[in-house]
């Protein structure tokens, strides 16, 4: 067994991983990667990347199947067909592109990438191995970047007909039957997938409403959609157990039903890779199932740094970059901690929703008045045109100075606005500045200063 | 349903415009018959508009600070029935569905609203009265602006500043808790983290204490704003000459002392003001060009026999003038009845324009607070004004020794254009005369 040093060693080359990498190689750290899977963690590998790949070929496939003469636009199409196989093809072609750039990025900044399985040996040492070879690294520095996992079933194990998101996204044909357990976002965005490619399929949560962490003005035209699309939601209902021709389950009303299914997709979660890589051993301060994490993302050990979905909610990519580029710089000598106002967050839906900040509810049991203003896409020209009426955008400020607290909206291809719905609130801009900013007419865009307008009491278009 | 337009009545002889002070109700309420809907400033007393039929509020004029022609529209109500603006009734009410979207808090959400598509709805309201044109360039999105506060931080919050602001504190160790920011909301800018940089703190070194940088903007309207042009007016055209004078005024005193005691039960309270009163009446009929008027673009000065006397009286809404008339044929008694009467009713903002306009001389007085001297601007167009100061006992010599006498200093302005710095002395020394010797004062010749 050889052995490495390096300055600073990253377990992990997911969002956070590689982002710390990359910036701590521009920082001038020697820095090493380690990585049983290829760069990009489940984000670039089974995750974001893949399913907006499928969510892009089920709607280019959906579309065509609506162009049977009815179709307002005058647009008449030929049957189409798809050939998932082909599809997955080209996603897989689209994430080992992105791997590779990865790779050519990390290579760039002058850091090491290993593929390998890593196990902590102390806090400072670690074993890859990679095939029969092994190599231990010692680092200075240490940073946790494992990711995290989906939330298996005990009732329901992961094999050939119950499946996580991973492999739904690498289905070679498309289900007929297919049985989501989880209203979650990402039960739904797989689902609503499926649902346009030609699945029958059937949504069983056991809460009371889809995408609980979103208010019910947001999740309305979301379920709507599911509804038009010939989704089956089962709200209260519970998963049992597989049975004879697909999934047991508890409805809302206590009786016993089995729904058909070829597969049964199970998203109720995600779960922190905290125990992989003999993390364990290390002792380190958790919040539940999560390593605890100061401002600094600095584990309770000296040197041990954790990043990403292993350090808790939310679980999303970019707050693991965030964390990510943050600590390479810490490592580097900058004075840096976590002082951001707002995470934003997309669930890719039809329509999409994308939420950043407070909501309503949120900012008033922060106490302190507060102000709203909301101007629908039905108003939107642009919407008009894109046959996207459905949703609108809302602001939620302070009463007192009109400070931006909270922005969300529904629509369809609103998660581009997520942008601008993040720099408002990092800006601390008002209300009364985005409605004096020029908004490009005619672009959904300016449902984010008519929000404002409304929330000031003048709205224009409304 | 139809709409019924309120405008603005005439409310007083050759106003043609009033200035908007105070809406009563908002847009959505409904309004009874006789229900105040706003009230309007004219230039000496505020008037209240009252509603003329019951129903719902749809349209507003404008807002407080807007100048409103007499006979423009002032408000739109919908009411059962007809209404009495046809062409209004067609008309959409944007800024009531704007207002009504703001207050919710969004559970319509998704639904389409009622509001067609964005060309119609852009038109301009035809609703729109003239009377806007005309008003103050107070632009709907200012008025709308929430003013910028220096709010202190409640635990946990963090410090409001841009990602780049930030990054800068930190890199430079500096807490932005400590640092005030002057923009929008308390937005520490750049430009303060380089002045706390370059300065630091010093004050917050010494005391511990943080600078206090915010800054807010008090727009001058209704009654202040009526104030101010008044107090401009008299400063800027007439020039002012202030004669500071000391007067005993332990033997009116003494007299005050005995009325009351002899009288406050049955015939009210005196306080020394009625005797300043009345000194005034006395020491006009010998100069009559005190107690007058100067119409300096007609040339003119108008010389009045009754003696109007102008109380300049502190009122929550800020200074205002009530006339105590024909002083001249009142007593000490119903002079101060007069004055408590006045004082009540502009208080209480009740005073009627005719008991707010009118005076030929005035009085103004600070009371307690009256300091040793104060400069009085003239009540424009008067020609003289009677400041009264703080009493107070202070040893005076009667040439043998000191003696401890009540003493009140009297601050008198006078129109220098008009008044000779000579006959303003003398009117003072009458004054004086009178109240150091008040058995003058009742001695008609």
């Amino acid at each position: 067994m050889s052995d490495m040093t390096c300055k600073l060693l990253i377990i992990g080359a997911g969002p956070g991983g590689y982002v710390c990498g990359i910036r701590a190689g521009q920082l001038g750290i020697d820095t090493i990667i380690v990585d049983e899977q290829k760069p990009g963690g489940t984000c670039l590998n089974v995750g974001c990347i893949p399913s907006k790949a499928l969510i892009h070929a089920a709607e280019e496939f959906h579309k065509l199947s609506h162009f049977n003469g009815s179709s307002p636009l005058g647009i008449t199409a030929a049957s189409p067909q798809i050939d998932l196989s082909a599809t997955v093809d080209w996603k897989n072609g689209i994430v080992t592109r992105l791997n590779a750039g990865v790779a050519g990025l990390l290579k760039k900044s002058g850091v090491r990438l290993i593929a390998g399985k890593a196990t902590f040996q102390d806090g400072k040492t670690v074993k890859v191995t990679t095939g029969d070879t092994s190599v231990q690294i010692r680092a200075e520095q240490v940073v946790i970047a494992t990711g995290s996992a989906p939330v298996e079933l005990p009732f329901l194990p992961f094999g050939d007909t119950v499946i996580s998101s991973s492999e739904a996204l690498s289905l070679r044909s498309v289900p007929e039957k297919l049985c989501v357990v989880g209203g979650g976002y990402i039960g739904l965005e797989i689902g609503t997938a499926f649902a346009k490619l030609g699945a029958k399929v059937t949504v069983v949560e056991a809460a009371e409403r889809i995408l609980p962490q979103y208010d019910s003005a947001l999740t309305r035209p979301v379920l709507k959609s599911l509804q038009a699309l010939g989704i089956e939601v089962m709200l209260s209902t519970k998963a049992k157990g597989l049975g004879d021709k697909g999934l047991k389950v508890e409805t809302a009303e206590g009786s016993e039903r089995e729904i058909a299914a070829d597969k049964v997709l199970v998203t109720v979660g995600r779960r922190p890779r905290s125990d992989s890589a003999n993390i364990a051993s290390l002792g380190l301060a958790t919040d539940g199932p999560f390593l605890r994490i100061d401002d600094r993302c600095r584990t309770s050990m000296q040197g041990v740094f954790a990043i990403g979905d292993v350090t808790g909610e939310p679980m999303l990519a970019h707050r693991a970059m965030a964390q990510g580029e943050m600590v390479a710089e810490i490592i580097a000598g900058h004075k840096r901690s976590w002082d951001k106002r707002c995470i934003p967050a997309v669930c890719f839906t039809d329509p999409e929703i994308v939420t950043c900040g407070l909501s309503p509810d949120e900012a008033k049991k922060q106490g302190g008045a507060v102000t709203t203003g909301q101007f629908p896409f039905a108003a939107n020209g642009r919407a008009m045109t894109m046959e996207a009426e459905d949703g609108f955008v809302r602001v939620v400020a302070r009463k007192e100075d009109g400070l931006i607290l909270g922005l969300q909206a529904v629509g369809r291809g609103v998660s581009e606005l997520s942008a601008a719905f993040s720099i408002a609130i990092e800006m601390g801009a008002r209300i009364d500045d985005i409605g004096a900013v020029i908004h490009a007419h005619p672009t959904q865009s300016e449902g984010l200063q008519e929000a404002c307008l409304a929330a000031l009491g003048h709205a224009l278009h409304i | 349903m139809g709409i019924f337009t309120i405008t603005l009545p005439d409310i007083g002889e050759g106003i043609a415009e009033a200035e908007l002070t105070e809406w009563n109700v908002a847009i959505g309420d409904e309004v009874q018959d006789e229900d105040v809907l706003g009230t309007v400033m004219t230039d000496k007393a505020a008037v209240e508009i009252p509603s003329t039929v019951a129903g719902k509020v749809v349209w507003l004029c404008g807002e407080p600070g807007d100048v409103i022609a007499i006979g423009a529209k002032f408000i739109q109500i919908e009411v059962e029935g007809e209404g009495n603006d046809s062409a209004a009734a067609d008309a959409p009410a944007p800024k009531a569905e704007a207002k009504d979207k703001t207050d919710d808090t969004a559970e319509a959400a998704g639904e389409k609203p009622a509001a067609p598509a964005p060309e119609k709805s852009a038109e301009k309201s035809p609703a729109k009265p003239e009377a806007k044109a005309q008003s103050q360039p107070a632009s709907q999105s200012q008025a709308a602006r929430p003013a910028a506060a220096h709010r202190p931080l409640a635990a946990g919050e963090k410090p409001l500043a841009s990602p780049a602001v930030r990054r800068r504190a930190q890199e430079a160790g500096i807490d932005l808790r400590r640092v005030g920011g002057s923009g929008p909301a308390g937005r520490i800018l750049h430009e303060d983290l380089d002045a706390y940089i370059e300065h630091g703190p010093p004050t917050a070194r010494q005391s511990g204490r943080m600078p206090a940088l915010g800054t807010r903007d008090v727009k001058v309207v209704g009654m202040r704003r009526r104030i101010a042009e008044k107090m401009a007016l008299s400063k800027s055209r007439i020039p002012h000459i202030t004669i500071v004078e000391e007067v005993d005024v332990t033997a009116v005193e003494e007299l005050r002392g005995q009325l009351n005691a002899a009288h406050a039960a049955n015939r009210g309270k005196l306080t020394l003001l009625p005797f300043v009163m009345r000194a005034i009446v006395m020491a006009v009929r010998e100069q009559p060009e005190m107690n007058a008027l100067y119409d300096d673009e007609g040339g003119v000065v108008r010389q009045y026999d009754a003696v109007h006397i102008g109380i300049a009286t502190q009122t929550p809404a800020g200074l205002t003038v009530p006339v105590a008339r024909h002083t001249e044929a009142r007593s000490v008694w119903d002079c101060a009845a007069e004055v408590v009467r006045l004082a009540e009713a502009a208080r209480e903002g009740k005073a009627s324009r005719e008991e707010l306009s009118g005076s030929t001389i005035t009085i103004t007085s600070l009371g307690p607070l009256g300091a040793i001297a104060t400069t009085p601007i003239i009540n424009h167009p008067e020609v003289a004004i009677v400041g009264i100061n703080k009493m107070a006992v202070r040893p005076l010599w009667d040439g043998k020794e000191f003696q401890p006498r009540k003493v009140m200093n009297i601050s008198c302005s006078f129109d220098h254009r008009v008044i000779d710095g000579w006959d303003a002395a003398v009117f003072v020394q009458k004054l004086k005369s009178l109240l150091e010797t008040p058995a003058l004062m009742f001695v008609e010749d």
